[in-house]
């Protein structure tokens, strides 16, 4: 342990033969590509407050959350109990509301009103806290929802643009277009598990771009290098012997990361809906660069990436 | 590449040093005030507290520089002798507009506004309309000013209302053109700071009047509703004889005769000379006190009153006198603010937000050491010795801009430790594939830290990318994890490409390996 490794992913002089397996590949990241898409149309994702605007308020009761109770309170003080859920443990309840219509003048203020009105009932409850309240108007919702697309748009052409920069405009396309497949799964996951898409959310999602597409840089760095190095091998055999020779580090350093996060996952409190989808970023991105990314740049660089290994006119 | 310089280890080595002196104060206590004590501020989420966005009404600004303007010309034309119709102000395109009483007026019209103080400092422009209107239009460079002056002062009246409330480490910050964001750490019920500061408190006296009771008011009137009887309105005239903001003091206090809450103000000596004037201009007639547009009190004025003493009341509580006390002395606002967001946490939630950032950075940093140790041996330990310098630089660097630190800012450190292995991982695995083309260990390694390097760098430029523009739209805890991330980024650079390159080529040197733990 402190001197020769214990234990190694891959013994050396591993070829496996992925690229036979890339139309399975490619097919499987579609359907489940489509299937996502299908998702985020119906039922969608499930906005959180900072897109949603409105309020959410979090409370601990003494013992076991007495619904009926909690409802009445809020009832006394004409707030809306449609709202309320339990969440986590059996003493915590959480009211969500919706933001007043924004149409009427003074929608605003009557989203922030709430919040007070929603204290007021809990604080006729004996031995209530509230954990949290949060109240955000239409117009903030709004711009902030503008503003996390923005990042993501403008993220994601800015690595496109680095690519392009940095290697031939095939590898470019094929990573842009496998981060795009990685954004939709990513998607999907969030409306199968109700995961509520929010700011942090997009911090995730951006985080894990930003992973993926590491890990594409580093194979096709790979294979950049076997180009100058190995002239005339087919395009399908380099671009099998990159991924091989860079799977060592690929699965170490995937799984690097996914063991940091994965204790987020586990006791990171109102971050662990974050981690998880940082996990399964990092299990999409480290195979989408090996299924996807790679096969892509095949089919794209097959005639120009590989001049050499024309046969001779 | 294989020889680092005496200097060069010194002065990583101090770099880590560095780094731990500066952690050195979010453990201890500061032993003396003079010791230079900077620390990580825990954000909100994690120590409790409040987060209110306000939003500035501009609309009011433009509106009350309007009503100002009018008043203004309405004086100067009457001290010219000249007489007007119509005089009406329209905030949306922020001119006041009126119609000479005879065309043959137009010309001294547009003389005698022209030559109005606010004209000759450019605010606003005077021109004739072709059906005979004049049109008098505020500059929009005036009104950038004037808004950007009203979200100044707004900011420095929200600081004065909260300091007076004695929350502890209150931060005001000026959020694009018209917003202003408070956070108060350790309040988890803002509701009467976000009552305080949606208060204007703008306190002006005004004569009564009388003989337009009843009619619909003519030019230069507004009726105003009784704060304790919206429906009962009082004809006021526009005109401001006093102003509350020529206070000096006010204090909550018990009226002597009735035995009910009031407030007792003093003028400085302008407002004391002003309230004097007119009390003594206006004796037998009605005056009332306005604040924010609501008639607190119409009394009759029975003598001049020259003390520069006076006393509001209205069926005030303890808690109401109080509360207008306070504002009236913080100042009124010069526009009506309003929350748009806020988030408050309680100070349970943030405790348990601590213990689970702490448990989770704790547990992932040794399920990072334990699989670097068994997977790369010796050089493992190596980026392990660097993980750890990496984990104390970021903490120094937080600490260095006392900067906040929230749970997505330690979620933001436990990725970075996650990723900051990567480097270690691209060295060790190419120098094993070099080994197995049979290089000397001298010549594995130097292969490896070339050929890794320019990976390195092509991946960390990636993720500085996406993290520059989560920066750039975030907002709040985003914004922290982005920071985070960026600081982790210059970190790892550091730690990876140095201290844990140095590790190895020392060891190299020291023991000549005719094999190495690969």
């Amino acid at each position: 342990m402190f001197s020769r490794p214990l234990l190694r992913f891959v013994p050396n002089g591993t070829r496996i033969n992925f690229m036979r397996g890339r139309f399975i590949g490619l097919a499987t990241s579609a359907v489940l590509s489509i299937a996502s898409i299908i998702l985020f149309l119906h039922p969608g994702l499930t906005l959180g407050l900072d897109f949603r605007g409105g309020i959410v308020v979090e409370v601990r009761t003494q013992g076991p959350a007495d619904f009926g109770q909690v409802r009445a309170a809020l009832a006394g003080q004409h707030v809306d109990a449609a709202g309320v859920q339990s969440f986590g443990a059996p003493d915590d309840v959480l009211i969500r509301l919706d933001a007043p219509p924004a149409a009427s003048a003074d929608h605003e203020a009557r989203t922030q009103a709430l919040v007070d009105s929603v204290r007021h009932a809990v604080a006729t409850l004996p031995g209530a806290q509230v954990l949290r309240a949060d109240a955000v108007g239409a117009s903030v919702s709004a711009e902030l929802f503008r503003d996390g697309m923005l990042a993501l748009g403008i993220s994601l052409l800015m690595i496109l643009g680095y690519i392009w920069f940095r290697f031939e405009w095939e590898f470019a396309v094929s990573a842009v277009i496998t981060l795009i497949l990685d954004l939709t799964k990513a998607v999907g996951f969030l409306v199968v598990t109700h995961f509520e898409f929010d700011l942090v959310m997009v911090a995730a999602i951006l985080t894990i771009l930003g992973y993926s597409t590491n890990d594409k840089v580093v194979v096709y760095d790979r294979v950049r290098e076997n180009l100058r190095k190995y002239r005339t091998m087919p395009l399908a055999e380099l671009i099998d012997l990159s991924i091989n020779e860079t799977l060592s580090r690929t699965l170490g350093t995937s799984m690097t990361v996914f063991l940091a996060a994965l204790p987020l996952a586990l006791f990171g409190a109102s971050l662990s809906s974050f981690a998880w989808v940082m996990l399964f970023g990092i299990v999409v991105g480290t195979s989408s660069s090996i299924f996807i990314a790679a096969p892509i740049l095949l089919l794209l660089g097959e005639k120009r990436l590989r001049r050499d290994a024309r046969p001779p006119r | 590449m294989m020889y680092y310089s005496r200097l060069k280890l010194a002065s990583v080595v101090a770099v880590c040093l560095l780094g731990v002196l500066l952690c050195l104060p979010n453990a201890l206590r500061q032993p003396a005030p003079t010791v230079p004590w900077r620390q990580i501020h825990l954000g909100l989420d994690l120590r409790g507290g409040s987060y209110l966005l306000m939003q500035v009404d501009m609309n009011s600004v433009t509106a009350d520089r309007l009503r100002t303007l009018a008043d203004g010309t309405r004086q100067a034309l009457l001290g010219a002798g000249l007489g007007y119709r119509d005089i009406a102000t329209d905030t949306h395109a922020g001119t006041v507009t009126f119609t000479p009483r005879t065309p043959s007026e137009t010309e001294a019209d547009l003389k005698t506004l022209r030559a109005m103080p606010m004209a000759v400092a450019n605010e606003f422009a005077v021109a004739q309309r072709p059906d005979g209107a004049i049109a008098i239009t505020l500059s929009p460079e005036a009104m950038r000013l004037r808004a950007t002056e009203a979200v100044t002062q707004s900011i420095e009246i929200v600081r004065r209302r909260i300091d007076a409330t004695g929350a502890v480490d209150p931060e005001i910050t000026r959020q694009g053109d018209d917003r202003i964001v408070v956070e108060l750490p350790g309040i988890s019920d803002p509701e009467r700071v976000k009552h305080l500061l949606g208060t204007t408190a703008k306190m002006t006296f005004h004569m009564v009047q009388d003989s337009a009771l009843g009619a619909i008011p003519g030019p230069g009137v507004t009726l105003l509703p009784m704060m304790n009887a919206p429906d009962q309105k009082l004809p006021i005239a526009d005109h401001v004889d006093v102003d509350g903001s020529d206070l000096t003091n006010a204090s909550a206090a018990i009226d002597q005769q009735t035995g009910e809450w009031a407030v007792d103000f003093t003028f400085d000596s302008v407002g004391a000379r002003a309230f004097a004037a007119t009390t003594r201009a206006n004796v037998g007639r009605r005056f009332a006190i306005v604040l924010d547009n609501k008639v607190v009190q119409a009394p009759v004025i029975r003598s001049a009153i020259t003390g520069g003493n006076g006393q509001i009341s209205g069926g005030f509580d303890a808690q109401s006198a109080t509360d207008l006390a306070l504002l009236l002395r913080a100042g009124a606002l010069p526009a009506p603010l309003s929350v748009i967001e806020q988030r408050t946490i309680g100070p349970s939630l943030g405790a348990d937000s601590i213990r689970a950032g702490m448990i989770s950075l704790g547990v992932g940093f040794g399920l990072v050491i334990v699989f670097m140790a068994l997977f790369y041996g010796r050089f493992g330990w190596y980026a392990n010795v660097a993980l750890l310098a990496n984990l104390v630089l970021m903490v120094a660097i937080l600490s260095l801009f006392q900067a906040t630190l929230t749970l997505p800012g330690m979620a933001g450190m436990l990725l970075t430790l996650g990723m900051a292995v990567d480097a270690n991982i691209l060295i060790n695995e190419r120098i094993r594939e070099e080994i197995a083309r049979n290089r000397t260990p001298l010549a594995a390694m130097q292969a490896g830290f070339e050929r890794a390097t320019s990976t390195i760098l092509d991946s960390n430029a990636t993720a500085l990318l996406a993290h520059i523009m989560l920066f750039a739209f975030g907002t709040g805890p985003v914004q922290n994890f982005a920071l985070t991330i960026m600081i982790g980024i210059v970190t790892t650079l550091f730690t990876t490409l140095l201290l844990s390159r140095m590790l190895m080529v020392r060891w190299y040197a020291r023991t000549r390996p005719t094999v190495l733990p690969v």
